[in-house]
């Protein structure tokens, strides 16, 4: 029997293959444009304010006189507003996480009901945490006023669930094989959970707490509400100081339209930008570290 | 410990509780005007017309969406059918830097490059000025890039490998068993995404207050500058209106009504996600 | 049907592993070794010294062998010994694994399988696959059997009408789902969605069915009626399946290859060996590997 020779070669047809390039082409291009956005901004912001960078700007405080003005007030409010938002919320969301995995009973209406809970505020937006801050802290029962910290406990808020929800994932994470062989050996389940599971959620909790503060670092909504916009020439002096951070300063000087107060924006934002990539950076590094060292 | 969970609790009640009761009360004063046009609530005499705060809301959250969604889907199926392992590796740590931008950095940007480079210059409709809406709905659109691109991903990489084989041993291109038949396994998932990044959208405030101003106008054009609900309490905010007056109030009523279309938003988002993470893990 | 042309040699002088008992004068046992595999007139594939890795791990190796047109030739062996693997290669759905390589030559008719210039899109219309575990894709019946048609021309709906029903038909499916066939595939029972499955493949017109462990996932009825279908279909399609069971191999395939897995003693490593390819009356009563007697005879996991 006469065998005729046999082709694989495509047989697709023109518009199929017109339709297969374009469509690679166009994932491409969205992946190289987000990319290059990064790169883009970055630059922009650079050929702005790059002549301006200096350590000068830290030293400085925001002045009218533009030769030297400086961001070091609002560089310290940030540090500290976000440094008491974390004291706050790191403690009572890894408390809750724990209590939620390891503690409560599983399924029952209450902590299905706190789950959800969670789950809604970790997509409440931003501002609707400072009106909280507004309607309780700032003024109603607390009165706190625009200070540290009011700023702190509703920064704090916004950062809450996020922390939970880390803290859980990184709990979860332990093989329950290390929980149980515990148990085996006569350990009650406290002494299990202290002494095993805490020590290896820790790497994932820090990690995740640490990409949780950076976002805080970079809030602006909720602290307009609280008072952070105000033109504030002093670093904080304690938690019911006035205050001011980075992110508001730098939103205060691009809203004047004068140029020298633009550039000055874009000096805050490289400063800004500088900070959470160290901060992100940071948490990479102890991750990997922490890795290698459960590896060895 | 059982008291620390609780505090969680007490934040939600804690929100309720602040917008409730003020958006009552003022309601019972304005309840005819809110179907006004015109929003001036803190001039005198103040009107409450909420359209023109829905409009600019509408109008600034849509081209979010049109910029984010082809974009964001773009980099879910890039990084589940397409990428090889490193590339993974490296486009997933791109993408997660993109979403750490401040809000405030991107506003500025809108405001220094995209309304006066590219508004002013090509927007065909109308007089562009500083501010406009469709830069804040562009730089929004970027903010929210990150949110459909990693939820989506997420959903598609779940999709069992069997069933991608199962397509191509039909014949299928790449193409076509990604667009065909992952994208309709997940589904569920990919729904999930968008929905949480119309959220995140509806909500933002900074961006809006920078890049669209904080002039309540009620247009359709988005080269005009608008206001959003978001944007409108974050600039009655700053501002020194008197506790207890009407003026104050408002920025609690429009919270109300920012904070339940989020929550009903993400609600629904939660909900695809279960229901997609039921399907295949 | 195909042809052996038949090599039969009465010296024993290729035999490396005589078999027990065996006489080495007799003339009428036909002996093979590994080196000298069957030969068939127009084999649908013919692999020389093929092997396939990942990464450093070779997964199987050493395989010769050819594989005849319209018949059923069943894999078989202990598990993990590459016959998946070996399997998945001829229709190049190892290109979809990252580091899968594969090495030596395989030949579709005369057409080189790897070769750059072959489509793989293309590869895989004409030899399809059907899978150990059901996987319809979460749609309609009709849009699952639809699916490989629409995407390789633009049939008008009544001839896709057509196509639907033709290969619910000649997968023994049409009658239970003629009446729903817009529900989603998800609600039929295994072994109907496997039957599903091969509808499926038979809807593209290939002209080869490779089946992975088929039936390993559903039950001994749904199994018989998938067997029989498999009986049906070897006229107008070849068969190459990869089973667990070997009563199943024996049931319904012609011609069987047996596989190990070799232990490299100084590496540890693993790799999957063709130990013998014979007919399949022969493997299952006269092997001439004592490996395989050991294997058929239960001896052997």
């Amino acid at each position: 029997m006469a065998t005729t020779s046999t082709s694989l070669e495509s047989r697709v047809s023109i518009d199929r293959r017109i339709k297969d390039f374009t469509f690679t082409t166009f994932l491409s291009i969205s992946i190289v444009a987000s990319l290059a956005f990064i790169f883009y901004i970055i630059y922009r912001l650079y050929n702005n304010a790059g002549y301006l960078l200096s350590w000068d700007l830290v030293r400085f405080f925001p002045s009218y006189d533009i030769d030297t003005a400086g961001f070091q007030s609002s560089i310290m409010g940030s540090i500290w507003v976000v440094g008491f938002a974390t004291l706050f919320a790191v403690p009572v969301g890894v408390m809750t996480a724990l209590y939620l995995e390891e503690f409560a009973g599983k399924r029952n209406r209450f902590t299905a009901l706190i789950e959800l809970n969670i789950q809604n505020l970790a997509g409440v937006p931003a501002v609707v945490f400072g009106l909280i801050g507004l309607a309780f802290i700032a003024r109603g029962p607390l009165s706190w006023g625009f200070t540290v910290g009011s700023a702190a406990i509703v920064l704090g808020m916004l950062i809450l669930p996020v922390i939970i929800i880390i803290t859980r994932e990184a709990i979860r994470a332990v093989p329950p094989s290390y929980k149980e062989g515990a148990l085996a050996l006569g350990s009650t389940h406290w002494q299990a959970v202290n002494k095993l599971v805490i020590p290896s959620a820790i790497p994932g909790t820090a990690t995740g707490s640490i990409l949780a503060v950076s976002r805080a670092m970079g809030e602006s909504a909720p602290l307009l509400l609280l008072g952070a916009l105000s033109f504030v020439t002093f670093n904080p002096t304690g938690l019911d100081s006035g205050f001011t951070i980075l992110p508001l300063a730098i939103f205060k000087y691009a809203s004047d339209s004068r140029e020298e107060y633009q550039v000055l924006a874009s000096a805050g934002s490289l400063i800004l930008l500088a900070i959470l990539f160290a901060m992100n950076l940071s948490a990479i590094l102890l991750r990997d570290y922490t890795l290698r060292k459960r590896n060895v | 410990m059982a008291s620390a969970t609780l505090i969680s609790v007490l934040v939600t009640v804690g929100i309720v509780l602040s917008l409730l009761p003020t958006t009552f009360r003022l309601l019972g004063e304005i309840t005819t005007q809110v179907f006004g046009t015109v929003w001036a609530p803190l001039f005198t005499p103040s009107q409450y017309g909420m359209a023109p705060l829905f409009t600019g809301t509408f109008i600034i959250v849509l081209i979010a969406m049109v910029i984010a969604i082809p974009i964001g889907l773009a980099a879910a199926i890039f990084l589940s059918d397409y990428a090889t392992f490193n590339l993974r590796r490296i486009v997933k740590p791109i993408l997660e830097i993109l979403a750490g931008i401040p809000t405030v950095v991107l506003g500025l940007f809108g405001l220094y490059v995209v309304n006066p480079e590219l508004v002013e210059k090509y927007w065909p409709i109308g007089e562009p000025l500083a501010y406009t809406a469709v830069g804040a709905g562009l730089m929004t659109g970027i903010l929210i890039i990150p949110i459909i691109a990693s939820v989506a991903d997420d959903a598609l990489s779940s999709v069992p490998r069997a069933m991608r084989e199962a397509a191509y041993a039909l014949g299928a291109t790449r193409r076509e068993v990604a667009t065909k038949v992952v994208v309709n396994a997940g589904l569920s998932g990919v729904v999930a995404a968008l929905i949480l990044a119309f959220a995140r959208a509806f909500g933002e405030t900074t961006i809006a207050l920078m890049v669209a101003g904080s002039y309540p106008k009620l247009s359709a054009n988005p080269g005009d500058p608008m206001q959003t609900m978001a944007s409108f309490i974050g600039f009655a905010g700053i501002g020194d209106a008197e506790v207890g007056s009407s003026a104050y109030n408002t920025i609690f009523l429009v919270g109300t009504v920012l904070f339940t279309v989020t929550l009903i938003l993400n609600i629904l988002g939660n909900r695809f996600i279960s229901r997609f993470r039921e399907a295949y893990e | 049907m195909s042809m052996i042309s038949n090599q039969s040699q009465a010296s024993k002088v290729a035999t490396s592993e005589p078999k027990k008992g065996s006489n080495p004068m007799s003339s009428s046992t036909a002996s093979r070794t590994p080196s000298e595999p069957l030969k068939f007139v127009d084999p649908v594939f013919t692999l020389k010294d093929v092997a396939v890795s990942y990464g450093d791990f070779i997964a199987v190796s050493d395989v010769n062998m050819q594989i005849p047109s319209h018949d059923i030739t069943a894999f078989i062996g202990p598990s993990g010994c590459g016959k998946s693997t070996l399997l998945r290669t001829l229709n190049r759905t190892n290109d979809l694994i990252p580091g899968a390589k594969v090495h030596g030559s395989l030949f579709y008719h005369d057409a080189d399988l790897y070769h750059p210039s072959a489509s793989a899109v293309e590869v895989r219309r004409r030899i399809g696959m059907v899978f150990q575990k059901p996987n319809p894709f979460p749609k309609s019946i009709y849009e699952n059997i639809a699916f490989g048609p629409k995407v390789n021309g633009r049939p008008k709906k009544s001839e896709l009408d057509d196509i639907v029903e033709k290969s619910l038909k000649s997968a023994a499916l049409w009658d239970e789902v003629k009446d729903r066939l817009n529900e989603s595939a998800l609600g039929l029972s295994g072994g109907q969605q496997q039957r599903l499955c091969i509808a499926r493949s038979i809807a593209v017109e290939p002209e080869v069915i490779l089946m992975d462990e088929p039936c390993s996932a559903l039950d001994p009825i749904a199994t018989l009626r998938i067997e029989e279908l498999m009986a049906e279909i070897k006229k107008q399609y070849t068969i190459v399946i990869v089973t667990h069971n070997m009563q199943q191999a024996a049931r319904v395939s012609s011609y069987t290859a047996f596989y190990v897995t070799e232990v490299n003693l100084t590496s540890d490593r693993r790799t999957g060996k063709l130990v013998e390819f014979n007919e399949t009356k022969k493997i299952f009563s006269t092997p001439d590997d004592e490996r395989t007697e050991a294997y058929v005879t239960g001896k052997m996991g």
